[in-house]
This record gives C-alpha cells, sequence and structure tokens, in this order.
C-alpha cells in the first residue's frame, strides 16, 4: 500500500507527472489550470524531476513543442484550460494523425463569450473529434491513476495515441482530497521509458507528416480511426494491469445502483459524486433511480453504454456543457448508442452546472422529478438548461 | 561576380546532397536550389522541422518524400515551436543517456508568410526561450503556395493576387517587414542574410549558424519565377540583382556586431531590378524612383550600422 | 520501388503515415515537365560547375570524364545552366518529342 497524503488535486496531477519521469513539459498558464505547471516548475527548479521544462508564448506553441518532443522520442507533458485550448485545437487533431504519443491534462473550464473562468466542459467538446483518446475523471485519485494509465497506454505499440484527461476545472482541480501515493519503483515497472516506433534522428531517417493527395487521405484517416477504434480493448487491459497493482480497477462506463432501476442519471466528470448522493436519497424515499457515469469519452463506449442503460424506462442525461443550437454532446452520442434498438429508454437531456453553477445532490433529485412529470406528460425526448431565470 | 563566387570555390563544396531530386517545384525555383543548398551545408546530422507551404508541399507527397535527413512537418505558424521541441528532447535525452550524445543540428525552416506573418509569435517565443537551432526563412514575398498572395514581406509596388494594380491602388502599398532586424533585436547570436545565387555565402553562413551555441536566424531571397512573373532561366541572375541593387543587401549580425557580406559604394539602377518581373510591370518612375530613395536610405543606414558609413 | 498512392490500401499504412525510404522522390520523374533541354557544348565547357550548383532539381551529376551531365530524367528545363554558363557552353533546345 502506498501513503495516502491530503493535497490539493492539481499538485498530485504533477506529482504524478514527476513520477512517470516525463522528459518535455511545455505549457502556458491559464486558470484554472495554473497550479499544475507551477508546481511543475517547482519540481523542476529543485531538481527532484529531469525534465526540459518550457513555458511557452502560446497554449499553440506549447503543444507544438510536445509535438516535436514526442516525435524526438521524448515522453512529453502539456496541461490546460478553456481559450488555451481552443487554441491550440488545430494541434489537436495533427498530433492523433501523427500518432504522437503524449499526455494533457484539461481543468475543464468553460469557452467565452462571455468572459469566464469557471468550470464546464465545452472546451474539451470543441475538440470531441479530435482522435484522442479522451477520459473523464470524477475525483483526485482518479486524476493521479490515470496519468500512469495515460502514458502506459499512449505509448503502448498497438495503440500510439495521444492522451487527454479532463478534470473539472476548480470544482476537482483546486479542492484537497485524500490521494494514495504509489510507489516509484512499483510505477518504473507499471510505465518503463518510452521506446518509440519511429523517432526523428540522422541515424534512421524518417519523413513525418507529409502531405496526402485526396487518393490516400481516405485510406490515410481509415488507419487512423480503425487504430482508435481497437484501443478500447488495449484501454481495458491497461486499466486492468493497473488495478492488479493497485486494487482500484476502472470500466469504460461505470454503474451504480443501476441495474434494477427505471430511471438512470447518466452523468461525466465529478458530476458523479454528487448524483450518487441523490441517487441515494432518491432509493431511500422508495424511487427506482440508478447511476451510469462515463469515464471513457473517446473512443466512445457505445456498447458498454448501451449494456448499462437499455433495460432502463428513461434515462436523465446531465450534459455539462452547451451545444449551441443542438442538444448536450453527451446525450446526442447516448441517443446514437441506443437508436438501433427496438426497445429502448427515452432521453430526458438537461444541460446543468455550466460556468461552474453549483449543481447540488437536491438538483439532481429536481431534475429526476422533472424528466420524470415530462415523459409522464408524453414528452419522452426532451432538453433544457437546467435552472436558468426567466 | 563576387570574390564569395568563383569556379574553384564550387568545386570544393560537397557533391553529397540531402535534398534529393524530384521534388515538385516550379521551374527556376529558386528556393528549392536554397532549399537544397542549406541541405548540403548541414549534411547528414541535422533534423529539419518544416512550416506548411511550398516547400513541405514539394518535397512530402506521401508516399515520396525529397528529404534524406529527418524531417518534419506539423502545421504554418508553429515550426518555431516544434523545433523547440525537436531540440529540447535531443538535449533531454541525450543527458538521460536514452540516446548516445553526438551534435545534431535542429533547423526549423519556413517561408516569408510562415515566417513573418502567421508564424512570428511562435519564432519570437523560441529565439528569446535561446534554443539552440537555427531557423531559416526562405522568403519569396509572397504566399506563393496559395496562388501569390502578398504577406508582409511582399515588396513595396508588387502586384499579388490580394495586392492588385486596379484604379486607385498600385500594388502592395505597405513596405517590405525587415524580419532579420527583428530577429536581431531578440538579441541571438547570430543573424545573417543569404540569397543561392552566392551559394558559397549561403553555405557558409549555414555552417556558421550551425556552429554557434544558441539560436541563429538566416533569411533568404529566393526568386519565385512563378510568384514573380519572371522568366525561369533568370533566377540567379534576378537574386544577384537584388543585392547589387541594395534591395536585398547580404549582411551578418553576431552577437550585434553587423557586417557587410558584399558592399557597393555604388548600387546598380533598381530599374534593372525591377523590369525583368512582372509583378512591377505597372510601376511608374515617380514609383521607382520613391522605391530607389527608401532602398538607398536603408542600405545607407545598414552601412552604417557596419561601421561603414560616412 | 515505392508504390504511387492510389495503390496503396489502409493497412498498408505505416502507423502516422511516416515514410520510411529516405529521399525516395528521386525515382519520381521530373522529366517530363520541359519543353527545353539542354544541351553541353564539352568544348567550351570548363568545368567550373555553376551548371551543378545552380540547379534547383539536383539534375546535374560529374562524369568520369569530369563534365557535369544534364540528368534529363529530372531536368524540368528551366534554363539556368544556360544562362549562368560563363562561357555559354550549355544550349538549351527544343526537346523532340519522344516515342
Amino acid at each position: 500500500m502506498g501513503k495516502r497524503i491530503g493535497m490539493e488535486v492539481s499538485i498530485a496531477a504533477a506529482e504524478a507527472v514527476k513520477q512517470a519521469n516525463v522528459d518535455v513539459i511545455s505549457a502556458y498558464p491559464i486558470t484554472p489550470q495554473t497550479h499544475i505547471v507551477e508546481h511543475l516548475s517547482e519540481l523542476v527548479a529543485n531538481g527532484e524531476l529531469d525534465a526540459e521544462f518550457f513555458c511557452v508564448e502560446s497554449e499553440h506553441s506549447a503543444l507544438s513543442v510536445c509535438l516535436g518532443a514526442a516525435a524526438t522520442g521524448a515522453r512529453t507533458f502539456t496541461c490546460t484550460s478553456s481559450q488555451g485550448l481552443v487554441l491550440m485545437s488545430e494541434i489537436t487533431y495533427i498530433a492523433s494523425g501523427l500518432r504522437l504519443p503524449m499526455l494533457m491534462i484539461i481543468s475543464n473550464r468553460t469557452i467565452s463569450a462571455p468572459l469566464s473562468i469557471w468550470n464546464d466542459h465545452s472546451d474539451v467538446m470543441s475538440i470531441r473529434d479530435c482522435g484522442w483518446i479522451q477520459f473523464f475523471v470524477e475525483n483526485g485519485q482518479e486524476v493521479y491513476d490515470h496519468v500512469f494509465v495515460s502514458y502506459r497506454l499512449a505509448e503502448d505499440r498497438n495503440v500510439l495515441f495521444p492522451v487527454i484527461i479532463n478534470m473539472d476545472g476548480f470544482i476537482l482541480s483546486h479542492v484537497i482530497e485524500p490521494i494514495e501515493l504509489i510507489e516509484q519503483e512499483k510505477i518504473n515497472q507499471f510505465l518503463p521509458p518510452y521506446q518509440p516506433l519511429y523517432q526523428l534522428h540522422p541515424d534512421h531517417p524518417v519523413t513525418m507528416g507529409a502531405f496526402a493527395l485526396p487518393s490516400i487521405f481516405a485510406e490515410a484517416k481509415k488507419a487512423q480511426e480503425e487504430a482508435l477504434l481497437s484501443s478500447i480493448p488495449k484501454i481495458t487491459e491497461t486499466w486492468k494491469a493497473f488495478g492488479d497493482m493497485t486494487g482500484r480497477y476502472y470500466n469504460p462506463v461505470e454503474i451504480y445502483k443501476a441495474e434494477d432501476a427505471d430511471t438512470l442519471l447518466v452523468t461525466m466528470g465529478c458530476f458523479g459524486e454528487t448524483a450518487s448522493v441523490a441517487v441515494d436519497k432518491m432509493r431511500e424515499g422508495g424511487k427506482s433511480v440508478g447511476l451510469v457515469k462515463i469515464r471513457l469519452w473517446r473512443p466512445f463506449p457505445f456498447d458498454d453504454l448501451k449494456k448499462a442503460t437499455i433495460d432502463a424506462k428513461q434515462l436523465v442525461v446531465i450534459d455539462r456543457a452547451i451545444s449551441v443550437g443542438a442538444c448536450g454532446p453527451v446525450a446526442a452520442e447516448v441517443k446514437a448508442a441506443l437508436y438501433g434498438k427496438d426497445q429502448r429508454p427515452s432521453v430526458y437531456n438537461f444541460v446543468a452546472g455550466i460556468s461552474g453553477r453549483d449543481v447540488t445532490s437536491s438538483d439532481f433529485i429536481k431534475m429526476v422529478d422533472k424528466a420524470e412529470r415530462e415523459m409522464e406528460e408524453g414528452n419522452k425526448e426532451g432538453y433544457e438548461i437546467y435552472g436558468v431565470r426567466g | 561576380m563576387t570574390e564569395n563566387l568563383n569556379v574553384f570555390a564550387v568545386r570544393t563544396l560537397t557533391q553529397k546532397e540531402y535534398f534529393a531530386p524530384g521534388h515538385r517545384s516550379c521551374q527556376g525555383c529558386a528556393e528549392a536550389l536554397a532549399v537544397r543548398l542549406v541541405a548540403k551545408a548541414l549534411g547528414r546530422n541535422v533534423i529539419i522541422a518544416n512550416a506548411t507551404g511550398c516547400m513541405e508541399i514539394v518535397s512530402s507527397p506521401f508516399p515520396y518524400t525529397s528529404w534524406k535527413v529527418p524531417w518534419f512537418h506539423v502545421a504554418f505558424e508553429n515550426t518555431a515551436a516544434v523545433a523547440s521541441g525537436i531540440e529540447s528532447a535531443l538535449k533531454v535525452l541525450m543527458r538521460k543517456g536514452r540516446i548516445p550524445y553526438k551534435k545534431i543540428v535542429t533547423l526549423a525552416m519556413g517561408g516569408d508568410g510562415g515566417t513573418a506573418d502567421i508564424g512570428l509569435q511562435a519564432l519570437s517565443g523560441a529565439l528569446e526561450r535561446g534554443h539552440n537551432f537555427i531557423y531559416i526563412c526562405t522568403d519569396n514575398e509572397a504566399y506563393m503556395n496559395t496562388g501569390i498572395q502578398r504577406s508582409s514581406s511582399t515588396p513595396f509596388g508588387a502586384s499579388t493576387t490580394t495586392s492588385p494594380v486596379g484604379k486607385v491602388q498600385m500594388g502592395q502599398m505597405t513596405w517590405k517587414k525587415n524580419m532579420p532586424a527583428i530577429a536581431a533585436a531578440h538579441n541571438i547570436p547570430y543573424v545573417a542574410t543569404a540569397c543561392p545565387s552566392y551559394p558559397i555565402d549561403l553555405v557558409q553562413k549555414v555552417k556558421k549558424a550551425a556552429n554557434i551555441e544558441g539560436p541563429a536566424y538566416v533569411h533568404i531571397l529566393s526568386v519565385c519565377p512563378t510568384g514573380w512573373r519572371s522568366a525561369p532561366e533568370l533566377s540567379i541572375k534576378l537574386g544577384r540583382l537584388a543585392v547589387e541593387t541594395g534591395v536585398f543587401p547580404l549582411y551578418e549580425v553576431e552577437r550585434g556586431q553587423y557586417r557587410l557580406s558584399i558592399d557597393f559604394p555604388k548600387l546598380k539602377p533598381i530599374k534593372e531590378y525591377t523590369k525583368l518581373q512582372g509583378r512591377f510591370r505597372h510601376l511608374t518612375d515617380e514609383m521607382i524612383e520613391e522605391i530607389e530613395k527608401r532602398i538607398h536610405k536603408e542600405y545607407e543606414q545598414l552601412r552604417v550600422k557596419a561601421g561603414k558609413g560616412v | 520501388m515505392t508504390k504511387p498512392e492510389s495503390e496503396w490500401t489502409w493497412k498498408e499504412l505505416t502507423v502516422g503515415n511516416v515514410i520510411l525510404e529516405p529521399g525516395n522522390a528521386s525515382q519520381y520523374r521530373t522529366g517530363d515537365w520541359k519543353t527545353l533541354k539542354p544541351i553541353l557544348n564539352k568544348e567550351l565547357c570548363i568545368h567550373c560547375g555553376l551548371c551543378y550548383i545552380f540547379c534547383p532539381d539536383m539534375a546535374y551529376n560529374l562524369n568520369e570524364e569530369g563534365y557535369f551531365i544534364g540528368d534529363l530524367f529530372y531536368c524540368k528545363g528551366c534554363g539556368i545552366c544556360a544562362k549562368e554558363c560563363p562561357t555559354g557552353a550549355i544550349t538549351m533546345v527544343l526537346e523532340e518529342e519522344e516515342k
């Protein structure tokens, strides 16, 4: 058993990056990601982490530095939020297309306008289709654990994709939680030094980033997509190996009191913990309610999601992002997962907690009540922004 | 012809090529020639980060590559940042013993658009951080790859597809951005200008840049027959005329010290340069005079900096 | 020989579409772009190598006799070599239709 220490989640993330023996770190400060880079700077300044650290002149450059370093064979790290992610979005697509392993932690924050520094998932939804493996975590321990899971997975010769860990800004990034640290020897065993498949070096010259004519572009994209889809079993394997080492097992979709439930809340990120309290309260009140939490956002675990939800009567999907002009992005995916089934639950979608507005357990109860009422009245596929005045 | 370009000297250059034939540049592309000479100067122990642009497109249509050295293209505006990553990775991987220690040059390469416009921020960041790398701007004075649109490096008066000649406007109405001066303002150890019409000078400067610890910036004027609307066979001559008229002086800034590579006490009339190019065909004598006045003033300022002024 | 891109299946592509064969563009003929080709008059040639050093297409190679000869497989016919030759030893002539 490792030591259990109370620490800020951003600090735990930075400690994990140190323990992962990262070679090159490049980032640009943005609230609420700053505590991660500040702590990494301290670790490098104190000689506790032997890495090249660059606080560069923009997020676009931050990720570009990571691509250059990863292509040269280094284990690289960056982290950002909100506007920063949107600025670097161009390069996220390229990192995946070039199949360069690296890790980015996003302290999720909303996108302007109006300008706001507070949490929601709008930032990562803007690069939903960029081809990275994307996790959503629920608590500090999951952030810490997923740093090691992500590097091992990203660098697996059968995977070779960049990975994003999404953690809710402030609500998760700035809270102090008990974190069970893993002994360094165990990590070294779980995560040996990165051995690139191809690497920029004069001894074996390769050309990376060639351009494709229409006559080969579709084949290139097909290869990329097949590789990303087939990373799902690798992801589960990696979680299994990690669980065997630590006793903490993870799944693409987690369920809580869901097996026999008529109504299922579906959440992503740290909504999960609050929602589980709400489920307990509703269960005490005799309601048949359960919870489904999505941990793996890309590649989307359609099969697991289907399995977890197909027997319910109704899903109440809570999105923490708004897709202006459509419904919440998670709800859209959930509906797509269920579409092929004749017997399927109805899906009621709330957008809640955008820009960090508090969503308490009683709010989850209110949302379930509202959705059930609407369903009884025949409105089976409703969508609304929860708690909006007017 | 100058002392930097004599028959004997050409034969002293290595015959090895690191930029392979079969690339798809236009006829008479002096930018491809510049790249060829840069590659020749640096030899095999180099890693290149290339910005999106003509040289990226002509040299890497999958599954073909003209590159015999490791080469990496990511995007348009971030080449200096990509090179920063390459340089940092080499440093840390050698320090940690994951790759054997040896001198490997990191080269970043972009056109004038990728350097003076969209890539300026990333370049400034990389120069300020002091990475040990060379940045080469191959300047053909417009966005040639997308069809000859003006950049901030397009000279005054030049007609491009987005600075056309019309009833009220006579081509580009702004003056060429002075990129070498911007690079030099970062107080980096080495800045130079070069032109493939002076191949020995170009090769020597690139070699010098490679041997200097810290960032080096080399700005290479690259004649583009397609975009300049000039005859392909004139590409070398036009580069020479750019230098001889003072339009593109060859100089170095070594640790703040300016030095003219070739000095012309009397510059050739600028008309000799402009009359060979379709992009300047519309220029009136008044405009040419205005351009010449400014070019001469700037040349004198440069001479003063190089300790040759009056 | 590298297959042209239109013959590759997605399964054959390398991870990230990395090109593993350095300089394989040299298999690609750019010589058929030209209308004019360079002809060297050896009597006038002084072996200075300017044609070689100014060629943007790396078409010129030194032969055993010490002459730089343009490789018509690559030569795009720009005419720089003829223009820059200090003795006028190279002339550009219309390339006859082959086949």
